[in-house]
Order: C-alpha cells, then structure tokens, then sequence
C-alpha cells in the first residue's frame, strides 16, 4: 500500500515534469496545429454531424460534422493569444500606472489609486463586458476589456513593490553614486519592482484565458466559424444533452491550460522568491 | 557531581561535519564561555544541549548527562519537560523570538503555564517578580505592551526573564548582547552575572572573546567545529596558547591597538588544503605544516588543541608589523594645530531633523578635514545614522547647513548635486541590502565606474579588476552575486564601489557592526591602508568605542540627537568631559585603557 504521504511526495515530484509536457504540448498545438491534428478544423461534413468520440474522430464531431480534436487543437493559437495578449497589455499598463503612482508624487497616487479602487470594485468580467460593449466585438478589443479589468490588479502589486524597492539600500547606493533619476528608475526600480508581478502574471494568464473564454463564450469575440474555445463551449451549450463531447472538450481544453501555466507560474514564483531571498 | 557534562560530541548535518568530538562540563554557580565565529559549531553545540538541532541532524555522544539523565536517551516529550524547565535557552534576537502578537506578560508566562509552575491566578504577580528580577523598569506596564513596543535591551531582558521562569538549572544564552548597545549590553552582563552568583550555571555563546571576559570563568575557543583551547578565562586571555585564540584576541580594537594591524600575518605558504582529519585551523594558520594538515591535534595538558602552541604570553601590544612611517606620520599630523591639517572637506552647521515633530537630530555642528578619520559614536536612537544621510544628502536638514568644499551642499536640488557626488561616498553596514540583488559583482562596481565616465568594455573590466585587488578580492569574484559572497567579501566589495569614483570623503555607517571579529579587523585594517594610501577622509559611525578608538584621530560623541562632545580620540578617552562619555567608557567591555 502506498501511504498518502508518500503519493503526495510522489505527484509534488510529477507535477512539474507533468506540467512541463503539457506546457511543450500546447505551445506546439499553438505554434503548429497541423503537425498534432491532420484534419482541417472548417470542413464540414454533413453526413458524419454529431458523430461521438471514436477513432475515426477522437473527440467526435459537431452539428456540422466538423472535426472537434481538429477544432480544439486549431483553436489553441487563437484561444492562447488572447489570454497572451490581455495579459501582457495589464501588465504593461499595470507596471506603467503603478510606477507613476509610485513615484510621481501625492496628487497622482490619490488620483490612480482611488481610479483603482473603483475598478478594483466591480467585477472583473463586468468590466470587460462593459468595455467590449463600447469597443466593440473583436480578438483585440477583448484584449483591450480584459486588460482594463485587470490592470488595476498589477498596479496596485508594483505600485507596493517599487515603495519597498524605493527605500532599499541599492537604490539609495545608485543615489550616492550620482546616477540620475531616469536610469536609476529603468535599471533598478523597474526591474525589481517588476519582477515579482511577472511571476504573478503567469498565474493571472490562467484568469485571463477564462475571462477571454467567457467573453468568446458571449459571442463577443472571434467570430464563426474560427475555432476558439471559449465560441466553441457556446456552440456546444444548444448540444449538451445529445451530444456532450461539443462542450466538454473544448471546456477541458480551456481548463487544463489554465492548470498548467499556473502549475508552472507557482513554480517560477518560488524559485524567483528563492533566489531573491536568501 | 558536574551539572552539565558533555563527552564526545559530534553533530553532522548530511555531509557536514558541524560539532566534532566537544566536551565540556559545567557546574552550578559556574560560567563557561564557548567563542567562535560565525561557522564554528558553537551555536550547533548549545541548541544540541536543550534537544533543538533538527530533523536533519545526527547527534552522537559518549557522555551528555545533564544532573544524571542521559539526554541523548530522551524522547520528544521528555525533552519538552526538561526544556524551558530545567535548562533555560535565550536566543541573541529578541525581537524575533518574541511573539508579536503576545504580550510581553504572556510570554513571559508561558513557561509557568506550560509547566504548571504557577496556577493561573498567581502568574500575573510571577512575571511581575521575573521582570523585576530581570530588571525591566515599570513590568506592570511592560507586562502588557507588544514586543514591538519595547527597545532592544527590554525586549532581550524579558526573553531572559522567560528563560528564567522555569528556574532552570542551566542557562544558556546565545549572543544576547550582541545587537545591543554598549551600556544595555553591560547591564544584560550584570544580570546574567546576578543569576550565575545565585546559582544558575551559565553557558555563555559569543563570538567576541572581550564580551565574555568579565562574565566567564571558563572558556572554550571553537573553530571549525572543535574546540580548539579552553581553560580559565584569566589564564587564557593572558597566555592564548593557540595560534586561533591570539589571533582573535589580537583582532580586538581598541586604544592599544592604534596605529598597529589588527589581522595577523596571511599564511606564508599557500599549502594545500587540510585533510579531513587535519587541523581545521591549518588553512589559515602562519605556523601550519604538513603534520598540521594531516592529523588534528589532541587536546594538551594545557588545554590547547595545537601542534605548535606558543608559550609566550601576549604582549599588551600583541601584533605584528608596527608600520613606523605611518604611525609617526599620524603622530606628526596629530601635533599639528587644527587649523593647519589642511582644508575642510565636509561641515555641518547647526543642523536639526526631526521626524513627525520627534526631534532626532538637534544642533548638531561638526566638520571633517581632509585625511582624517572622524569616529561619531552613539548608541542606536542616538540619531548618527540620520546625520550621515544629512551630510550624504540623502536626507535634507530642517534647519542648519551642510557645505561640501566649502560651497552648500544641502538645501540644492539633486541633479545641483549630482555632479559632485563623486567626491562623497558611503559603505553602508549592511552590504547585502546595498547592492542590487539581481546584479553581478561586477555591475555593481562597473555602475559606479560607469559615473566617472570609463566606457564600458575592457577599460572598465580592467579598472574593475583593480579596484578588486585594491580591497584585496580576487577577480575571480566578478561574476559572483552578492548572495553568493560571504559578510567580509560584501563588504570589500560595498568598499571599492565606493572607491571607483575616486572620492575624498567617505561616510562609513557601522560598517564593520554586522561582522565576525576576525573578519571586523581585516575590513578595519583595509580602512586604514585606504586611508593611508589615497588620504582619504573618512566619517566613521559605529556604536563601538573599541572600533573607534582603534581607528579615529577625532571622535564626537552623540546622545539623544545632540553632540555631546567632540576632540581628539586619546584626549576624550583619557579625560571624557561629558558624563554620558563616561558612563560609555565605563560600558564598554574591555574598559577604555585596556
């Protein structure tokens, strides 16, 4: 008999070689969707509609007999890039807004800071659907509302780092040194105080790949017939009792991503904060 | 029969050899000193004696008795009878030691409730007894405050009030002085000696063989995990038979070691490492040879674990190459009158901060000349650090003026200063937090180099390279992190960046403070050699009188935010005209002439 303990200790070794694979796994989906999945992912094929899984399609077919592990494997880059993409514009303008709020004196911390709190306010997914109503449908301006959502967030993480970072005795060294404000700001506060929500960042990837999803899901996103997760997971709500596979794997495929980056991101995290400490 | 017997102690930790083959005894009533440096097993051994050592940890033994019970034989909960009960343990930071969330009168407490030593209803007027006893003014109030509300020196005489609880047979204090300030320092020694007279027996942890004088009546010098000399403590601080022990009493400052090295000689011969069963001192040893390298010592008749004991005893002026052009330079720069040593670099003119209404600095005038060392002592709260930032300019005075070369220096806007800023540099007392966590060696020297204009390049790596061997590193530390240096190689390193830009001042804020007395004297000789080489004048804020009586021509005296006294370093040691002067001279372990 395996004790728990030990199985615990066993899948804490696992994970991160099971979490690596997968992460090779779905950048390779992404990067190249026709080396994993042969079948075209918009052809359809009226006479095998609704096809369960088997092995002539391992993930079935939907209503119009399109390939769905074609779809799932083809939506990847689509799905990956908007998370990517809402996730690196939150921190751009999250590192932006934090610094100036850190170091741009009282007006401008009570200005953005108190901006925040009113976004930090309202739930996140809101907020984008209120932005992608003003923007419009579309890949980017869901980006553009899942960013705004999410920008507040990583503010308020580098506007506290880069107080600590300003105090520390590096900075005040690079004072003493006579190096001038712009280059002490780019060479060590930003990275410093940076650097810790980068490791966050991979973790909110996972949130922003399911708000992108769920907007998708509202049909605001991509449009049909590009394959998207988030498109996908709605068309399969009309089928869910008579044919459940349209639904479930493109939500298992949304799922696991989001498992693995985390899994990985937690994992960055603790070295980053090892390496830092010490 | 010894309270406390100790026979055959080894502690490994995987493949590391921590403690090897200690033994020790004590008695009630009786104090052993056990002194080394960071490193050297003397912490391993004391949690050893109160069951702390680990998971990780082997412990074997011939003999640990403790009043007859063998503790190698006691299980976990046995142990936590005997812990806090019979033997007392006090860790060196109190303020990590003490829960924050708990008041000083619940910790206090604990070991009576943990115990069952007092009912419930007794216990208040028990930590009311033991505050006292541990002489903490006003325990009612104190009782109930946090930790954070009390100062260095309350907070470590509550945790000995804690320790004491249980009335343990045996106390063992781990560095508890050793972040506190000279005059609370000596009351904790005053306390701990108390307890020794009543009974307690005392096992006293230091890395500063001064500090434990006074108290010890024997001392066990550790290095490398053995003991490498021990023995009444009179007899072994006037004649240290081990070459380790004259050296460690040799790298105390003070005011016989002016003008003199306080590190001993390097090693002539770099000879090949010691083996594992040769003397762990052998890699640092001048007399070193190859029996040295291959079999460790036994203990002496003497009580000294060496192959090459010397007999002599140690000279009140113990070390090595007087530096006779030097000291008489001084001596001739020390007649001149005042006025004449040269121009002054650095003034501070009235100057006062406070901070939230709390005055922190007041009044405070004093200038420093080129080429000399200007000591400002002060204990913590005294205000020294903020005056450092003041003539830094890192801080801007609320009244009062600092001039630099004779032109202001405060009040101007940063990028006025900016270009000026290479004539002032500072080392900090933590290196670590001063440099850049992400950065190489290098970087944090090639930035400053970057300042003064040398490219980047082979140019820069070059100068970099030679102000490395300037403080005496290796280029071989270049790509190195500071995490990967040790406490003396960060501060060597927090030196030459300062050098890089050529300054002529340099503020120095406790920078030895946080190092072992070993490495405290080579970082102190380095000082001296700069000084001497490229003339540079230096502030030198310490807590320390011994550090700055070793090192300063001037001394001013700091309390409460005010200067309390200012002149030349042998006359105010000799004829202190401050009272609070006095009442530090007296503090001080070693004593003023000593």
């Amino acid at each position: 008999m395996v004790r728990p303990r030990a199985a615990l200790r066993l899948t804490g070794r696992a994970a991160p070689a099971i979490a690596a694979a997968l992460l090779v796994l779905i950048v390779l989906a992404a990067v190249a969707p026709g080396l994993i999945a042969g079948a075209s992912p918009l052809e359809t094929d009226p006479v095998a509609a609704l096809t369960p899984p088997g092995s002539a399609h391992w993930f079935g077919t939907d209503q119009l007999g399109r390939d769905l592990f074609a779809r799932v494997v083809h939506g990847t880059r689509p799905s990956l890039l908007l998370g990517l993409g809402a996730t690196a514009l939150s921190v751009a303008g999250g590192a932006a807004l934090g610094l100036a709020a850190a170091l741009g004196g009282r007006a401008a911390d009570q200005v953005l800071m108190r901006a925040a709190d009113v976004l930090l306010a309202l739930p996140p997914i809101l907020l984008a659907l209120l932005a992608v109503t003003v923007l419009g449908t579309g890949s980017v301006n869901v980006m553009i509302a899942i960013a705004i959502a999410f920008v507040p967030g990583y503010a308020r993480i580098v506007r506290a780092e880069t107080l600590v970072v300003r105090r520390s005795g590096y900075v005040e060294s690079a004072v003493v040194l006579g190096v001038p404000r712009p280059v002490l700001i780019v060479r060590h506060v930003l990275p410093n105080a940076v650097g810790p929500m980068l490791v966050l960042a991979t973790v909110g990837f996972g949130a922003a790949l399911i708000a992108a999803s769920g907007l998708s899901f509202l049909g605001l996103g991509p449009q049909p017939p590009s394959p998207e997760w988030g498109a996908m997971l709605s068309q399969g709500r009309s089928f869910l009792a008579t044919a459940w596979w349209i639904g479930v794997f493109p939500g298992a495929a949304i799922t696991l991503t989001t498992l693995t980056v985390n899994a990985v991101g937690r994992r960055a995290q603790r070295r980053f904060t090892r390496r830092t400490a010490a | 029969m010894t309270l406390l017997a100790v026979d055959g102690l080894d502690v490994r930790f995987g493949g590391v050899h921590a403690v090897r083959d200690v033994s020790l005894t004590l008695d009630r009533g009786e104090c052993l000193a056990v002194v080394g440096e960071s490193g050297s097993g003397k912490s391993v051994t004391a949690r050893t004696l109160v069951g702390l050592t680990g998971s990780g940890a082997t412990v074997t033994a011939r003999a640990l008795h403790f009043d007859g019970t063998d503790l190698t034989r006691l299980s976990e909960p046995r142990w936590r009878a005997v812990r806090g009960r019979r033997i007392g343990l006090v860790l060196q930071d109190a303020l990590t030691s003490l829960d924050p969330l708990r008041t000083v009168g619940a910790e206090v407490a604990e070991p009576l409730r943990v115990h069952r030593l007092a009912p419930r209803a007794e216990r208040p007027a028990r930590v009311h007894d033991l505050l006292t006893g541990a002489g903490v003014p006003d325990p009612e109030r104190r009782a109930a405050q946090h930790p954070h509300q009390l100062s260095g020196g309350l907070r470590q005489r509550a945790l000995i009030a804690s320790a004491l609880a249980g009335e343990p047979d045996l106390l063992i204090a781990d560095e508890p002085t050793t972040a506190l300030d000279a005059t609370v320092q000596a009351q904790v020694l005053d306390l701990l000696d108390a307890l020794r007279r009543s009974g307690t027996a005392l096992l006293l942890i230091s890395h500063d063989l001064s500090v434990v004088a006074r108290l010890a009546d024997r001392v066990a010098v550790m290095f490398g995990g053995r003991i490498v000399e021990t023995g009444p403590t009179e007899g072994l601080l006037a004649r240290p038979r081990h070459p380790y022990t004259r050296a460690l009493l040799a790298a105390v400052p003070g005011a016989r070691t002016r003008g003199r090295r306080l590190s001993g000689p390097v090693p002539a011969t770099d000879g090949p490492p010691p083996g594992p069963d040769g003397c762990p001192y052998a890699r640092r040893c001048p007399a070193a040879d190859a029996v040295c390298r291959a079999t460790v010592p036994p203990l002496d008749g003497h009580g000294t674990r060496c192959w090459h004991p010397a007999s002599d005893t140690l000279t009140p002026e113990p070390v090595v190459t007087p530096q006779k052009t030097r000291s008489t330079d001084r001596e001739e720069r020390r007649r001149r009158p005042d006025a004449a040593t040269g121009e002054t670099l650095v003034e501070v003119d009235g100057v006062s901060k406070a901070y939230r209404g709390r005055p922190v600095v007041e009044e405070v005038s004093l200038r420093l000349d080129a080429g000399e060392t200007l000591g400002l002592v002060g204990e913590s709260g005294s205000g020294k650090t903020t005056l450092a930032r003041i003539v830094l300019g890192l801080e801007e005075p609320d009244t009062g003026a600092v001039r630099l070369d004779g032109q202001p220096w405060s009040g101007l806007p940063e990028r006025h200063r900016r270009p000026r800023r290479s004539h002032i540099q500072a080392v900090q007392q933590d290196p670590l937090s001063s440099f850049d966590p992400r950065w190489t060696v290098a970087r944090v020297v090639g930035e400053a180099l970057a300042r003064t204009g040398i490219p980047r390049g082979r140019a820069r790596t070059l100068r970099t390279t030679e102000l490395l061997d300037q403080v005496g590193l290796a280029a071989a530390l270049l790509d190195r992190r500071p995490t990967e240096l040790s406490g003396g190689q960060r501060q060597r390193v927090a030196i030459a960046r300062a050098l890089a830009s050529g300054p002529r001042i340099l503020v120095c804020d406790e920078p030895v403070s946080a190092l072992d007395v070993s490495v405290q004297a080579q970082i102190l000789d380095l000082l001296e050699d700069l000084r001497r080489d490229t003339g540079l004048a230096v502030l030198f804020i310490s807590h320390d009188l011994g550090v700055v009586q070793h090192l300063a021509d001037r001394v001013a005296v700091m309390h409460d935010g005010r200067l309390v006294e200012t002149g030349h370093a042998e006359e105010l040691f000799a004829r202190p005209a401050a009272e609070y002067t006095r009442r530090l001279l007296a503090a001080t372990p070693l004593g003023a002439g000593a």
